[in-house]
C-alpha cells in the first residue's frame, strides 16, 4: 500500500506548470487534491514517472461568481465550493451535488476541477457541470481551449484533456430565472459512491407551471448521463407521469451490474430518484427576486 | 538499486517547526510516523475509508494517508498529540471520551479526536443527529458508536463551558 517513486515538481505559477507538464508529455500527471490519484497510486494502480503539484499556485485557488455562472479554479476545494454564498446562489445546484461527494474530510482537499478531469461516472461534479452547462479550461504551452460541458467527458475514467494539459478553472453556468435544482442518489454507506444519482433541473413559467425539465444521472452510464424530460411533464404543468419518465430514462440509460448492485435494480433506481429529484428541483423553482419584490 | 531523491519540506507539527528531507512519495502519515516518530496517528486502511489518519491542516481535517509530505510545504499540521489543553493535559475532547466511555482498543480514536476537535470550533451545541454526521467518515470496529456520539456531545459542553 505504498506509491512506487516518482519525481515531484511544486511550480508557483501557471505558467511554470505547464512549462513542466509539455516537457514530460506522456510522463507527467497533475497532482490536485490527490483524493483519487493517491489511493490509486498506494494501490499501485497508477504509476506516474513525475507528478506537478499544482497545490502552491495562489492563482488556480480561486472561486468567482459572474453573470455568466460560476468560474472555479483548479485548486479549490469541494468545501470552498460547497461553503461559498455567491456561488449557492448563483447555481444551488453546486452545493446540492458536493454535499453528496465522499465526506467532509475528503471534501476539504479533493479539488471540485479535478473531480471532473477525472471523470468517474459515479462522481456527482461531472453530472453537474454536465446538467447546468459550462466548459473547462484547459492550457497547455500550445495555448488555451475551452472544452464545453457536453463534450468534456468522453468514457468511463476518460475526459477531453491531452497530456501536456493543465485544467486551470471550469465554469459552472447559471440556470434560467424561476428555475429550481436538487441531486439525489442512493450510496450503500454515507459518503459512498452512489449505486444511482439523480441531478435534476426545472424552469417554470410565472404561474410556476412547468416549461423545461432535464436531469442527469450518474452510475447508469460511461459518463453523466443527460436527458430532456420535458414530454413527462403532464399537461398542467405541476406534475411529472412516472410512466413517461421511465420510459424516456431507459432509452437513455444503460447502467451495468456489479458486487454492489444488479443492472434492474439501478434502472429502478434511476426511475424513483429521477422523480424524487424532479419533484424537489419543481419545489424549489420560485419566482426570482425581482419578481418577489414586486 | 539507486537510492531515492530526497525532496525538502517544511512545515509546523503542533506548533514545532520541523524542515525535513524525504521521498516524494513518503505519505503524511507515514512522514509523522516514522520520521517524527509521532505514532499518535494510526494507518488503518491507506485509501482514505477508515478515517483513523485524520490529522488538521490550517485546522481542517484531511486524510493523512492521501497526501505526500512534500506537498505540505508551509502547512500547520496538528495531530492528535497536539489536541491537549494548554497545560498539557487531556484537551476537552479527549476528556470527553474518556468520561463517555468511546474507546475501547483506541485504533480509531486518534482520527476521531482530530475531527470533532476541528467539528466543535464551528459547531458549539451538537444535536445527537448531527453529531452522528459529524462522525460519519471515521470508522470504528469495537463501541458501536453510541458512546462516540455522546463524547462528541459532552466535548462541546466542556469545551464551550457548561461543565468545564
Ligand atoms: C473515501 C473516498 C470517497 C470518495 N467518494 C466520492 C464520491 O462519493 N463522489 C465523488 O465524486 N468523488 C468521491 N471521491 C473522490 C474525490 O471527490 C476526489 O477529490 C476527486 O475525484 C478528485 O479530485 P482531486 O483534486 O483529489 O484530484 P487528484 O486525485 O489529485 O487527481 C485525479 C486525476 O485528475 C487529474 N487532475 C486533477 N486536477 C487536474 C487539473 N487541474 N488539470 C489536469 N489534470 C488534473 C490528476 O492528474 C489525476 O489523474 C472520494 C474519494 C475518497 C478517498
Ligand atoms: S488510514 Fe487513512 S483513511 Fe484509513
Ligand atoms: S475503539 Fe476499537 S476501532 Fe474504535
Amino acid at each position: 500500500m505504498k506509491p512506487s517513486p516518482f519525481s515531484y515538481h511544486r511550480p508557483r505559477t501557471v505558467e511554470e506548470a505547464v512549462e513542466l507538464l509539455g516537457a514530460l508529455g506522456e510522463e507527467g500527471k497533475v497532482l490536485a487534491g490527490g483524493q483519487s490519484l493517491v489511493p490509486l497510486m498506494s494501490m499501485r494502480l497508477a504509476a506516474p514517472a513525475h507528478l506537478v503539484d499544482v497545490n502552491h499556485i495562489p492563482e488556480l485557488d480561486t472561486v468567482a461568481v459572474t453573470a455568466a455562472g460560476v468560474r472555479v479554479g483548479a485548486t479549490a476545494r469541494h468545501a470552498r465550493v460547497e461553503k461559498d454564498a455567491a456561488a449557492y446562489d448563483a447555481a444551488p445546484l453546486l452545493r446540492q451535488g458536493l454535499v453528496n461527494v465522499a465526506h467532509p474530510t475528503i471534501r476539504n482537499r479533493g479539488t471540485t476541477v479535478g473531480s471532473l478531469v477525472h471523470a468517474d461516472p459515479s462522481a456527482e461534479m461531472p453530472a453537474v457541470l454536465a446538467l447546468l452547462g459550462g466548459s473547462v479550461e484547459l492550457r497547455s504551452t500550445a495555448g488555451s481551449r475551452e472544452v464545453a460541458a457536453a463534450d468534456f467527458f468522453v468514457g468511463p475514467m476518460e475526459s477531453a484533456l491531452r497530456p501536456g494539459e493543465l485544467a486551470v478553472a471550469a465554469t459552472f453556468h447559471r440556470p434560467p430565472p424561476r428555475s429550481g435544482s436538487a441531486f439525489v442518489e442512493l450510496a450503500r454507506r454515507h459518503g459512498d459512491y452512489a449505486l444511482c444519482g439523480v441531478a435534476a433541473l426545472v424552469t417554470t413559467d410565472h404561474d410556476g407551471a412547468v416549461t423545461t425539465a432535464r436531469v442527469a444521472l450518474i452510475s447508469v452510464g460511461p459518463v453523466p448521463v443527460v436527458v430532456d424530460v420535458g414530454a413527462a411533464v403532464h399537461g398542467t404543468g405541476t406534475a411529472f407521469d412516472t410512466e413517461r419518465l421511465a420510459g424516456l430514462l431507459d432509452a437513455a440509460i444503460d447502467p451495468e451490474a456489479d458486487i454492489h448492485a444488479t443492472a434492474e435494480y439501478r434502472r429502478h433506481l434511476a426511475h424513483v430518484l429521477a422523480a424524487r429529484a424532479l419533484t424537489e428541483a419543481h419545489e424549489h423553482a420560485g419566482p426570482t427576486r425581482d419578481e418577489r419584490a414586486s | 538499486m539507486t537510492t531515492e531523491a530526497l525532496v525538502r519540506v517544511a512545515f509546523t507539527v503542533n506548533g514545532a517547526p520541523y524542515d525535513l528531507e524525504v521521498p516524494a512519495r513518503r505519505l503524511l502519515s507515514d512522514a509523522l510516523r516514522h520520521d517524527l516518530r509521532l505514532t499518535g496517528t494510526h494507518v488503518g486502511c491507506e485509501h482514505g475509508v477508515c478515517g483513523a489518519c485524520t490529522v488538521l491542516v490550517d485546522g481542517a481535517p484531511i486524510r493523512s494517508c492521501l497526501v505526500f509530505a512534500v506537498s505540505l510545504e508551509g502547512a500547520a499540521i496538528t495531530t492528535v498529540e497536539g489536541c491537549r489543553n494548554a497545560e498539557g493535559g487531556m484537551g476537552p475532547v479527549q476528556q470527553a471520551f474518556q468520561e463517555c466511555h468511546a474507546l475501547q482498543c483506541g485504533f480509531c480514536t486518534p482520527g476521531f479526536i482530530t475531527t470533532v476537535t476541528a467539528y466543535l470550533e464551528d459547531h458549539p451545541a451538537p444535536t445527537a443527529a448531527e453529531a452522528r454526521e459529524a462522525i460519519s467518515g471515521n470508522l470504528c470496529r469495537c463501541t458501536g458508536y453510541q458512546n462516540i456520539v455522546a463524547a462528541v456531545q459532552r466535548a462541546a459542553e466542556i469545551k464551550w463551558g457548561e461543565g468545564a
